[in-house]
Formats: structure tokens, C-alpha cells, sequence
């Protein structure tokens, strides 16, 4: 029953992007399309969170500046190289005058997130606390405004376009899937035991010999090479991008979803961020649409409020989220169910 | 000359960011919460001030003191009560959550009337014009945001080490369960301590919508930010450590930002750094390097600073 347990813990998630995808694909408006892979793109970033956060215990606001490093760079090189002297004159010449493919793309953008993870990472993650989230968030601020001014190697303060649009529900999904199966990996081995083990009590962690600095540094590469990933996946399904776009509003979303959906499993983050992916693309698809008389039960800009108040509410009631931070579990449902049958006591 | 006039720009700053400072620090204290919904009570004053235009000053500033003080109040009741014995993470995105809620309502202000976001306020505008002393230019409002901190952090410090109730507040920021147990009411103090940081938050609104009469749904969102990571940076674990910590921030976002050279219009791409426009970097850069050497905080009492380390 552990190993169909464990088999649940991974297809569990998996199928409820499946089904998004699968839906999506196939039934969705044009609209709607493009929201649903955005939804989709969240998973993998806020799953992208989830291995650093959920394992380390640590809240990082510093995350989403991978998630921009592999946007801009996947966007960057594949902007077609005959057009790019054109529209970013400022670049660094090895920057001007060549492209990749899509799927060198996503590979540069997940090496460079890793990357830059590794190296920010290796000072701060001696933090931990509220030290380590304004630290992190301040590896977020020198990132944004690092791209936004330096037009040697981005575009500045205008938009990236003319990048091929080429997450559709396959790349999106299969995208999604492979982040979900990496952090299944990672939470199922002994680096992510150990990890969690010193989340839950940091001396007696220490005290088995466990490197804490050392595993943390680890969880916040691994998740900074798929943050970077998921960053190309974003950028090629705008098309278009923004440095403003990969910030502040980003950060505090997804960290809200993996909260709201359960920080510490990995059911929590992708019911996190399908479920308020899902609730911002029902109210907008609703607004101006409902009325009691002449009035709009849901006037135009509703949308956010709903979102925000939802969010609320499920953590007022819910404090440690939708999922719990729990796994799904035939043990565990086997276990209650036979306790309900055998009474009370 | 310059460069006293910088002086006294960073003073006034650093001085509107020790109020934000201290009420942060103050609900930190007893609650052990992050207020990042903070901001949000700075634009509800702002709103306040748009909504009473044509009133009296006086009487405009007296609803916003209300209506402020009364929100921190619904916020504490509504959210901050439930969650008390929640986790970090989950008290701080319920705040991003309340955040996000007020932003959003403030913007069906504009949506609704399918108007470009904005307001303008008039409130004491004639504050915002420069007194000139010789060759310096020091705008009024500047001079008065340093008399209102000066004169808000001398009144709490009254408070805190005169009074039955600052007594209590200190001893529930220093150990909440065994001031609980010596019959400390726990919701009372904690109520007091949210109405001052809505008091202090109220202030904050009144100089900030003076300083730039332009009120958006992100007035104060910024502020509290840069705010935040002053506290921290400073040390939060005390009131005066946290309060020098956003007074530090304010001064030397002002200063540094007056001392980087403005960029060159015809080199718009240089390099990380070296002009004005990368402020925010180098105040984050020195962030880092600040929690990097004291993780505690920078005016947090010695031998603090090795527990948090790993």
C-alpha cells in the first residue's frame, strides 16, 4: 500500500494538469485557451517554489527573479537573429547576432535560472527567517532593475517581443509534467528528507550530521534551474514580455497560490495554483455578466476582489491550506474510514 | 550646499518612513505578524482625503485618523485574530491576501466610472512649497514630517514606558504567553497596539498625499515595501532597532539617490551601478550585505546575531 500510495503522490497532481490540459485543448474559446496554459504555467512555477519552500521551511520572495532570468534569456535568444540588431541595438554583440531553437531555449533558461540561483544563493542561504525573505527579496529588486536599465543584455524599460509563441497545451503540459516529476524525485530523496528533517527541527538535524546550509543551497538551485525553466515556458506564451511582468505582482500570486493551496506537499502547490488560476479565469469570463435587475452582480474589475477574498477566506478558515500540506494517501483514507466505522473514541 | 540639502531631504524622508516603521514594528511586536497590508491603511487615509476635498483641512485629516484607525481594527478583528496561532507564512500572505482585496476594491473606483486611475488632493498643498534659507530649498512638508515623527515617537515612548498599557504592550512583545499568565489581556493590548499603528499609518497618509497629491490604489504600497526591509534590516525583534531600521532606509534611499550621477541620455545601457537609475540596486545590494554580516539587524543588540545563522 506505501508503493500505491507513493504512485498516487506523483499521477495524483499529474492528472489534475492532464485534465486542464486535455480540457483545454480541446474545448476551450480561444479566450480561455491562453489563460488555461497560463494556468498551467503557474504549476510549474509555483511547483518550482514549492521545492524550495515547502522542503526548507524558508519563504523566499527571490524566486520569481529565476523565473525572470529564464524568461528573458529564453525570449532573448530567440528573438530571429536577422530582426534583433533591428529592434535591440544595445546588445552585446554574441547576444545580437545569434538565436536558438525552442528547446535550447528552455534548457539555457533552466541552466542560467540554476545557475544564478547557485551563486546568489550560496551567501544567503545561510539566512533563515524573516532575514532570508527580505535577503531574497532583495536579490528580486537588483534583478528587476538590473533588467530594466541595462540594455546591453535585455531589452530595458520596453516590451521583448517578436518571440515565437510556442507554448501550446503540449509544451505547456509536458512542461508541467516534468517539473512535477523532478520535484516527486527530489522530495522523494534522501536530500529532500534531510532537507525536510532540519525544516522540522534544525538542531536535531544538525545533530545527525546533516549540512543544512549545504541542502538548503541544493533545493534552492534545484528550484531556481526549474523557476528559470518555467520562465521560457511564460515567454513563449506571451510572446511578448515585460520586466514589470516578472516581479512584484508575480511573486506575492504565487506565493499566495502555494499557501493557499498547502506549503508543505506537493498536491498543495498544484491545487493552489490551478484552483486560483481557475477561480480569476471564472469571475473574468462572468463579469458584467450577471444581474439583479440593472444591477451587475459582478461589475468589471470584480475579478481581483473575488480572487483576494477567496484567498482570504480559505486561509481564515484553513490556515495551512486547501490540501493541508498533506499528500493524497490510501493509507491514510483506509485508516479514517475505520476508525469512522468503529465508532466514536 | 548641495549636499546639506540632501541631508535634510533624507531626514525628512527617513523621518515619514520611521512612522511606517514603528507601526509595522508595533503589531510585529505583540503579534509576531508582518503587516503587509500596511499600505493599504495608507491609501484608505489617502482615499479619505480625496473624499472630504472640499471640507476644512482639519476636518478632512480627523476623518482620515477615524476611518484609518477603524480599518486596522476591522483588519485586526476580521484576520489577524484567527490567525494568531498560525504559521509565519500563513499570517504574512493573509496579509498580501487583504492587500491585494483593498488595492482591487480601490480600483472599481475607476473601473466602475471608467476613469483614468488618479485622484488629486489639496489637502495642505501649500505645505509642499519650498521655504528657501539662504541657497537651500527645503520643501515645508519636509520640516513637518520631521517635527510629526520627532513628536510621535516621543508620545509612544511616553506611552510605552509610562503608562499601565505600554507596560503591557512591552511585556507581550517580550514574552506574549507569560504576560498572558501575569493577567495581561491579551486581545485588549493587542487591539491598542493595532489602533496606535493606525494612528501612526493615518499620519504616514496625511504626509505622503501632501508630498505627492497624486493618490492611486497603490499609494503606500511602495512605502511599506521599502519599509519592510528597512525594519528587518534594522532589527525587528525591537521596537527602536526596527524604527531606526525604516528611518535608515528612508535617509539613504534620499541620499544615495541625490549623490549617483543622473544618466547620460545618449549611454541609456550603463553599467549596473554607476547612475541614479540604479538606486534600488545598490540600496538592495547593501541590504544584502547587511544581513549577510548581522542577520539580527543592524541596531539589534550584540551576541542576537549567531543564532540565526546556519
Amino acid at each position: 500500500m506505501r508503493r500505491f500510495d507513493a504512485a498516487l503522490q506523483l499521477l495524483g497532481p499529474m492528472a489534475l494538469v492532464g485534465v486542464v490540459a486535455i480540457v483545454g485543448a480541446y474545448a476551450a474559446s480561444a479566450g480561455d485557451s491562453i489563460k488555461l496554459r497560463n494556468a498551467i504555467v503557474n504549476v510549474t512555477i509555483v511547483v518550482a517554489l514549492y521545492v524550495f519552500v515547502g522542503h526548507s521551511g524558508v519563504l523566499s520572495f527571490g524566486q520569481i527573479s529565476f523565473v525572470a532570468v529564464g524568461a528573458f534569456s529564453a525570449g532573448l535568444m530567440t528573438v530571429p537573429a536577422d530582426v534583433k540588431p533591428g529592434v535591440l541595438p544595445d546588445l552585446f554583440s554574441f547576444l545580437k547576432h545569434h538565436s536558438v531553437g525552442n528547446f535550447s531555449s528552455l534548457v539555457l533558461a533552466a541552466v542560467l535560472g540554476g545557475l544564478y540561483a547557485l551563486i546568489v544563493g550560496a551567501p544567503l542561504m545561510r539566512l533563515s527567517g524573516l532575514a532570508a525573505g527580505i535577503a531574497t527579496f532583495a536579490v528580486l529588486g537588483i534583478t528587476h532593475n538590473i533588467l530594466t536599465y541595462w540594455t546591453k543584455i535585455g531589452p530595458g524599460a520596453t516590451a521583448l517581443s517578436l518571440i515565437p509563441e510556442s507554448t501550446n497545451f503540449l509544451q505547456a503540459a509536458v512542461g508541467a509534467l516534468a517539473v512535477i516529476g523532478v520535484a516527486f524525485g527530489y522530495q522523494r530523496s534522501r536530500w529532500g528528507r534531510m532537507l525536510r528533517a532540519a525544516r522540522e527541527d534544525p538542531a536535531a538535524a544538525q545533530a545527525a550530521g546533516i549540512d543544512i546550509h549545504r541542502q538548503r543551497l541544493w533545493a534552492f538551485t534545484l528550484s531556481g534551474a526549474l523557476c528559470g525553466f518555467a520562465g521560457g515556458l511564460l515567454v513563449h506564451l506571451l510572446g511578448s514580455i515585460t520586466t514589470d511582468q516578472v516581479y512584484l505582482e508575480l511573486t506575492f500570486l504565487t506565493l499566495a497560490m502555494l499557501v493557499v493551496g498547502g506549503v508543505n506537499s506537493l498536491l498543495g502547490a498544484v491545487v493552489g495554483a490551478l484552483g486560483v488560476s481557475l477561480l480569476d479565469l471564472f469571475l473574468g469570463d462572468h463579469e458584467n455578466e450577471w444581474h439583479v435587475g440593472s444591477v451587475s452582480l459582478l461589475p468589471g474589475g470584480t475579478r481581483l476582489v473575488g480572487v483576494a477574498f477567496v484567498m482570504l477566506v480559505v486561509l481564515v478558515l484553513r490556515p495551512s491550506g486547501l490540501t493541508g500540506g498533506k499528500e493524497l494517501s490510501l493509507t491514510r483514507a483506509v485508516r479514517r474510514l475505520v476508525q469512522s466505522r468503529s465508532g466514536p473514541g | 550646499m548641495t549636499h546639506v540639502q540632501a541631508l535634510i531631504d533624507a531626514v525628512g524622508l527617513g523621518s515619514v518612513y520611521a512612522l511606517i516603521a514603528v507601526g509595522i514594528g508595533l503589531v510585529f511586536g505583540v503579534l509576531r505578524l508582518v503587516n503587509f497590508a500596511y499600505g493599504q491603511l495608507i491609501m484608505i487615509g489617502a482615499y479619505m482625503l480625496v473624499f472630504t476635498g472640499g471640507w476644512p483641512d482639519a476636518a478632512g485629516i480627523a476623518v482620515c485618523i477615524v476611518a484609518v484607525v477603524f480599518a486596522s481594527l476591522v483588519m485586526e478583528r476580521v484576520a489577524f485574530r484567527p490567525l494568531r496561532s498560525s504559521s509565519p507564512a500563513t499570517m504574512l500572505v493573509a496579509t498580501f491576501a487583504i492587500s491585494f482585496l483593498l488595492q482591487s476594491i480601490a480600483l472599481l473606483r475607476y473601473t466602475y466610472k471608467n476613469k483614468p486611475v488618479g485622484d488629486t488632493v489639496g489637502t495642505l498643498a501649500q505645505l509642499n512649497r519650498a521655504a528657501t534659507i539662504g541657497s537651500l530649498h527645503v520643501r515645508w512638508i519636509s520640516i513637518v514630517a520631521i517635527i510629526v515623527g520627532v513628536v510621535a515617537l516621543g508620545g509612544l515612548a511616553l506611552l510605552l514606558n509610562r503608562t499601565d498599557i505600554g507596560l503591557q504592550m512591552r511585556a507581550a512583545a517580550a514574552d506574549f504567553r507569560t504576560a498572558r499568565l501575569l493577567g495581561v489581556k491579551a486581545d485588549t493590548v493587542i487591539a491598542f497596539a493595532v489602533a496606535v499603528s493606525g494612528l501612526l499609518a493615518a499620519a504616514a497618509a496625511v504626509i505622503l498625499v501632501v508630498q505627492s497629491p497624486q493618490v492611486t490604489n497603490t499609494t503606500g504600497l511602495d512605502e511599506t515595501i521599502i519599509v519592510l526591509v528597512g525594519v528587518v534590516v534594522g532589527g525587528i525583534d525591537r521596537l527602536l532597532s526596527a524604527t531606526l531600521g525604516g528611518f535608515a532606509i528612508g535617509f539613504a534611499t534620499s541620499f544615495v539617490g541625490s549623490e549617483l550621477p543622473t544618466p547620460d541620455p545618449n549611454n541609456l545601457g550603463a553599467w549596473p551601478f554607476s547612475t541614479s537609475v540604479y538606486l534600488p540596486s545598490v540600496i538592495f545590494g547593501i541590504v544584502i550585505l547587511v544581513l549577510i554580516l548581522r542577520p539580527a539587524g543592524l541596531f539589534a543588540r550584540r551576541g542576537q546575531g549567531a543564532a540565526e545563522r546556519v
